[in-house]
């Protein structure tokens, strides 16, 4: 009888704490889709007010002509193109076959105590402060020529390129099937040449996409830029002169962005930087659908 | 496995062996060693890169510690006029402290949500495309944030939660001053906001590598999905997820640009975070803020670089140990999982 009523209470106090575990986990998927939502919203809000503020702004004389008076408001940010484009281009000469080879070594020679310590540095130096490696290129570069540079710009972004390049270098070859190197050696390929034009080839998705989501990083980066390369106001007048970029535009626009002109100007740059990056960044993407987001995370 | 076969030629080392060797025809210096030493030596730069600068912001500081020696980490005066220039970093650094920490105060709920959600509750045909989503957020250039922090975001804190914290609870210290959308708060905020991606697909990462026995484990004595997270996975996931909050801590601490334009910029005993409706400084502003200001070989230049291998250190520190927790975590999947 005691024992009876004793377990329909035990029961009941199951049932109800089932429903409550029921409920438990209703609020958990609940709250997991909030914090989504959550998370969403800034990129969308950024997107609706880049896209609905810069789009006003473009047109072929703001994409082709040099920034001039702040009051100009014909004035144009062709010069901060053509500026990124030419940093994107010296930093990847330097920092591309540097990172290539990095990555190689550690992914062919670097199961040893020094490879792990590369490896393990160099995601140290992919988490470095941008703004400390601008003072590196700065303390190393400008000092050394005198003024600010667009080679000390170029520096400083492959120095921040570098180890994404070598950990998805890496990660890519690693990828590759032990089979394909196996048959090649059995052809009695040397290994550099299997490592260069059989294993390296075969991993070549990856790299690009590797040194394109590099790409990606570098072209928004502004905080080296400001110490490096100062900005400037015309087109590009060699790489031991300043430059101008769509970052340090955008920041030079905010910082005039009491007058009409410069405000728009910093939209309309907003919008091209935007759409460079995240074109970059979504055809990567859907170039290389399921791979680890590991790296992309990291990059 | 790796621990014999190193330790096998070191036994394979007999008289006989090296006898052996002797009748091989002498190594000469082939194309394959040229390539191995080459890998070697640009492989060797990433450790060239960390120490010259690690040697360029000690020598590029030393000026401004000599003269200011610990004042210099614990004075608040930030006097760059020349004759009474007086440099302490107190402030910079206690900004940065307050930022970051409200970044992950924020940031790191928000992030752990959106992993467990996305690497154990979400219908799987949604997983993909959301992750991209919350990558693309990963993918903004901090200017950019910086612009719609200034134009947009700064108007819904100052609106939405400034206002109202200061009407009922504006008596409590640290809620104290005029809400003005460009401070100490707007500036954690947007940190939050930025290091979401990188603590949430690191720790997602991290979730989906825990061994499905250990899901399969709970569900069997009847665990709902939640119970399962919490009990077979969010445990065994623990060092990786601490790991990712660390390393989103790192960017935040790093973080430069988008701070620098919604803080306010105080400068000197004014930017003490003393509330978070104040205008503040955090290293990496005044190092973007200054930076091209100060004259090359003056004292505030090697304030600056002081300021900066701060930074440097803080960082070295936080993303060594972050890298460990990580990297115990993802290892193991590397071995057993994939």
């Amino acid at each position: 009888m005691e024992s009876l009523e004793g377990s329909s209470g035990v029961r009941r106090v199951v049932l109800s704490n089932q429903s409550f575990r029921r409920f438990k986990d209703k609020l958990a998927y609940g709250l997991g889709v909030l914090c989504v939502v959550l998370a969403m919203l800034p990129l969308a809000s950024i997107l609706f007010e880049v896209v609905g503020k810069g789009l006003p702004a473009i047109s072929l004389g703001f994409l082709t002509k040099t920034t001039g008076n702040i009051t100009d408001p014909s004035s144009g940010i062709g010069n901060a193109i053509e500026g990124t484009l030419i940093l994107i281009g010296v930093t990847s000469l330097i920092a591309v076959p540097i990172g290539l080879l990095a990555g190689i070594y550690l992914a062919e020679f670097g199961d040893n105590k020094f490879g792990r310590t590369i490896r393990f540095l160099n995601d140290v130096l992919a988490e470095f402060p941008s703004i400390v490696i601008g003072i590196l290129a700065f303390s190393v570069v400008v000092i050394a020529i005198g003024h600010f540079s667009a080679i000390a710009g170029a520096v400083a972004l492959s120095i921040i390129m570098l180890p994404i390049v070598t950990r998805t270098t890496e990660e890519s070859i690693k990828l590759v099937p032990s089979s394909i190197r196996d048959a090649s050696m059995a052809l009695g390929i040397r290994r550099w040449r299997s490592s260069l034009s059989i294993v390296l080839v075969t991993a070549k998705d990856g790299v690009i996409t590797g040194i394109l989501l590099s790409i990606a990083r570098i072209s928004g980066e502004t905080a080296p830029l400001l110490l490096t390369v100062l900005g400037s106001g015309f087109f590009f007048s060699g790489l031991d002169q300043p430059i101008d970029a769509l970052p340090l535009r955008i920041f030079t626009d905010y910082k005039n962005s009491n007058y009409p002109s410069p405000l728009a100007q910093g939209w309309g740059a907003a919008l091209v930087l935007i759409m460079l990056v995240l074109g970059l960044n979504l055809s990567v993407r859907l170039l290389t659908r399921g791979r680890s987001s590991f790296a992309r995370a990291r990059a | 496995m790796s621990l014999s076969e190193e330790a096998r030629p070191q036994q394979a080392k007999t008289p006989a062996r090296r006898r052996l060797d002797a009748l091989r025809t002498p190594r000469r210096f082939s194309a394959d060693d040229l390539f191995e030493t080459s890998s070697t030596i640009f492989a060797a730069i990433i450790i060239l890169i960390i120490v010259v600068t690690s040697v360029l912001l000690i020598r590029g500081s030393i000026p401004v510690l000599q003269s200011f020696k610990t004042g210099f980490f614990t004075g608040t005066n930030w006097i760059s006029v020349a004759g009474s220039e007086s440099y302490g970093v107190l402030p910079y650094v206690l900004g940065t402290l307050v930022t970051s920490a409200i970044a992950v105060a924020v940031g790191v709920p928000l992030s752990l949500g959106i992993a467990i959600f996305l690497a154990e509750m979400a219908p799987w045909s949604l997983r993909n495309a959301l992750s991209r989503v919350i990558e693309l957020l990963a993918a903004v250039p901090s200017i950019i944030y910086g612009f719609w922090g200034l134009f947009v975001f700064r108007f819904w804190v100052r609106d939405y939660l400034e206002a109202p914290i200061s009407s009922y609870v504006g008596a409590f210290p640290v809620f104290q001053g005029t809400p003005f959308g460009l401070d100490i708060l707007t500036a954690g905020l947007i940190l939050a906001i930025m290091i979401i991606p990188t603590v949430s697909s690191i720790s997602k990462d991290v979730m989906m590598a825990v061994p499905s026995s250990q899901r399969e484990a709970a569900y069997s004595i009847g665990a709902t999905r939640w119970e399962v997270v919490r009990t077979g996975v969010l445990g065994y996931a623990r060092s990786g997820i601490f790991g990712a909050i660390i390393l989103g801590l790192g960017r935040a601490v790093g973080e430069t640009m988008a701070v620098t334009m919604v803080i306010g910029n105080a400068s000197g005993p004014a930017a003490l975070p003393t509330s978070l409706f104040k205008q503040g400084a955090t290293m990496a502003s005044v190092i973007a803020n200054e930076f091209s200001e100060a004259e090359p070989g003056s004292l505030h230049l090697s304030a600056l670089i002081g300021i900066g291998l701060t930074l440097f250190l803080s960082a070295i520190v936080i993303n060594v140990f972050a890298q460990l927790m990580v990297w115990k975590v993802l290892k193991v999947r590397a071995g057993s999982v994939e």
